[in-house]
């Protein structure tokens, strides 16, 4: 599980928006989806986030424990509630929407 | 992920075997190997129990670990599922013979935002794959997928390589689906998985249903086409193969009683031939029953064991009413020669039956089986699925050499046609019994309509049930035509009242004869007196002028002596 962005600043400690991307090695749809989502949170929120990028191919008994079936998926862990997000992300509309960001 | 498979395509296709009763047959071997199959049905119609069955027999008998794919049951409803087949998944899983892994996909949980392929899904299975080093893969109902992503061209594209990928893994794989209106599976899935694709339906006629399996299509092997009625019970499911292809039975010349000798005697001396199928053929009332009991009872007298389907009467009635004319059925049930096997043919389809009668068979391996009646059978079929039916068990049973006795029921207005459940052509021995009314009283004739490979009397016999067993007597055959009943016994009788008399008859001319004769002797006596009396008289006379001449030669003689001296007496006296 290689880390990427930056550990939160926020008040009181964790960051605000946690995420977990799922992907599969250097595929376009994942590189497409890291690039993606990259792109949102440095334009929207920014030091306030967390973000996991998750390769399935070196973990795959995390594919049954976690229910993954379609990749990339994002997770928004946090804030509540949970939210999943499948494919590249490239609908950033979309989204920005269920992310409740850039409003 | 993508392995050479050059090598493995030239032998011929090879086939897994499912350890499922019946279908490996009809496969001949069971499910290509390495190769994706398809199994649809409508809801309900065995699919998924199949699939577990071919997974779990896998395991258990053939040694090879399987995946169970999910996407419809969690995991502990599919153990508490197949627990009540006597399966213990729990153990299965723990000992790295299943895996199961239930895939769960719900739309609201999940948005989609563009680009994406199922590599999750992929990821898994493989990981579940290597993990207990599977052969077999069960997919349980992929299409599930369609209602939980929305892409559709992604989804088909995805199953496209999911089926090529297992087929590279080298994983036999069986698929279900569920049936569309017009194709075999809701989303085409058939256009992906072309190598075997197998239907279950599940018919209700009658209130009866039944469950067909037919192998659409099987590429690279021969398969049977027709529909195979299965059978799910707390053993699983068991396809029925509708007949052996070939009529090569082996057969034997041994001969069996009959249990009663004089029909015996009509059958050239020896009774049926063993593993022949019989029928007894009658109208009500006419004692069919009763020569069945007598079969059952003579092959327990050889030591035998004989299985008696009884679908009309209990055992205990069978028991009690062949008590009543001299046999003791009680004591070979209780020897275990016998077993009665009581149901009401409308207690489960015919195919449950066959499959019951099956199952008994190979549970109790009798060399005698009876089936009384079958008439009752067509209450849940129709004549020609009775008799589909009889031919399979006719079939088995002669596989397994095991002499088999149906009794039928003909009903009174057609004794011209006499065809029953149309079995008459598929048995070896037919034997009816039939009423013959006349002078007021209803009697029983019994003939050999026909018997394979034997010398058989023709005669009509009468056929008497007593206190003490079954007779077949001989019928009186007179002037005027056939006497039966109390008519042949008055004739009998007659006969016996002629003999008397004729004797009688005789005695009496002897006795005239005899004093006529004495009064004959009588008079050749007589006669015979006359003539000595005669004779004597004419002797005497006889003598008597012998006498006279001597005397008077002698007083010649001397008158001759005396005159010598003077010759002058000399021409005197």
């Amino acid at each position: 599980m290689h880390k990427k962005g930056l550990a939160g600043n926020t008040d009181k400690g964790g960051p605000a928006f946690v995420f977990t991307l799922y992907v599969t090695g250097n595929t376009p749809n994942s590189i497409r989806a890291i690039n993606n989502i990259q792109e949102i949170c440095e334009t929207y929120i920014t030091g306030q986030y967390k973000l996991d990028v998750v390769d399935v191919y070196q973990q795959p008994a995390l594919a049954q424990q976690e229910q993954l079936i379609a990749l990339p998926l994002l997770v928004k862990k946090l804030p509540l509630p949970e939210r999943k997000l499948i494919g590249d992300l490239s609908d950033k509309e979309k989204v920005l929407k269920i992310l409740n960001l850039g409003l | 992920m993508a392995r050479s498979n050059s090598d493995k395509m030239v032998r011929q296709l090879e086939k897994k075997p499912t350890g499922i009763v019946g279908f490996d047959e009809i496969t001949g071997g069971g499910l290509p190997a390495g190769r994706p199959s398809l199994i649809c049905g409508g809801a309900g119609a065995g699919k998924t129990l199949f699939s577990i069955e071919f997974i779990i027999r896998g395991a258990l008998q053939y040694k090879e670990p399987g995946v169970i794919l999910t996407f419809e049951e969690k995991a502990t409803d599919l153990e508490t599922n197949v627990a009540s087949l006597g399966f213990n998944l729990k153990k299965l899983q723990k000992d790295k013979l299943v895996w199961i892994d239930h895939i769960h996909v719900d739309r609201s949980e999940i948005a989609e935002t563009g680009e994406y392929d199922l590599d999750g899904l992929f990821i898994r299975l493989g990981y579940a794959i290597d993990s207990i080093g599977a052969k077999r893969v069960m997919l349980d109902t992929i299409e599930n997928l369609f209602s939980g992503l929305s892409n559709e061209g992604i989804l088909r594209a995805e199953l496209r390589r999911l089926f090529t990928w297992l087929k590279d893994k080298g994983v036999t794989t069986i698929i279900t689906g569920e049936k569309g209106i017009n194709t075999l599976t809701r989303q085409g899935l058939e256009e992906y998985v072309s190598d075997c694709v197998l239907l279950l339906e599940h018919r209700v006629i009658n209130q009866i249903s039944t469950r067909l399996l037919r192998v659409v299509k099987y590429r690279g092997s021969v398969h049977g086409t027709n529909e195979y009625p299965f059978l799910i019970d707390e053993q699983g499911i068991s396809v029925l193969p509708v007949t052996s292809l070939r009529l090569d039975n082996e057969v034997s010349s041994q001969r069996v009683s009959s249990g009663i000798p004089t029909l015996d005697a009509m059958l050239s001396g020896s009774g049926f031939f063993r593993g022949s199928s019989i029928l007894i053929s009658g109208t009500a009332g006419t004692g069919k029953t009763s020569i069945a009991a007598y079969f059952a009872d003579a092959s327990c007298k050889r030591k035998e064991r004989c299985l008696y389907f009884a679908f009309e009467e209990s055992p205990r009635q069978i028991v009690r009413n062949m008590k009543s004319i001299g046999i003791d059925l009680q004591k070979h049930e209780d020897a275990g020669l016998l077993k009665i096997q009581s149901s009401r043919p409308t207690l489960q389809g015919l195919e449950l039956h066959l499959l019951t009668i099956h199952k008994l068979v190979k549970q109790f391996k009798p060399r005698t089986v009876i089936l009384d009646p079958i008439t009752n059978l067509v209450t849940i079929g129709s004549m020609s699925e009775v008799k589909s039916m009889l031919i399979r068990l006719i079939d088995f049973l002669q596989v397994e050499k095991i002499t088999v006795l149906f009794t039928a029921l003909v009903y009174e207005k057609d004794n011209t046609v006499q065809t029953d459940e149309g079995v008459s052509s598929l048995v070896d021995a037919w034997i009816l019994v039939r009423d013959i009314e006349a002078n007021g009283e209803r009697n029983r004739g019994i003939y050999i309509m026909k018997s394979r490979g034997m010398q058989h009397s023709n005669r009509v016999r009468e056929f008497v049930i007593t206190d003490t067993g079954l007779e077949l007597v001989d019928v009186y055959l007179g002037p005027k035509g056939i006497l039966v009943g109390s008519a042949r016994e008055a004739e009998q009788l007659n006969e016996v009242t002629g003999v008397e008399l004729r004797t009688h008859a005789l005695s009496f001319k002897d006795r005239v004869l005899e004093r006529k004769k004495t009064v004959l002797e009588a008079k050749i006596a007589s006669l015979r007196e006359e003539f000595e009396s005669m004779q004597d008289d004419l002797n005497k006379t006889f003598r008597e002028e012998e006498l006279t001449n001597a005397i008077m030669e002698k007083n010649r003689q001397q008158a001759g002596n005396k005159s010598k001296p003077g010759k002058s007496n000399y021409g005197k006296s």
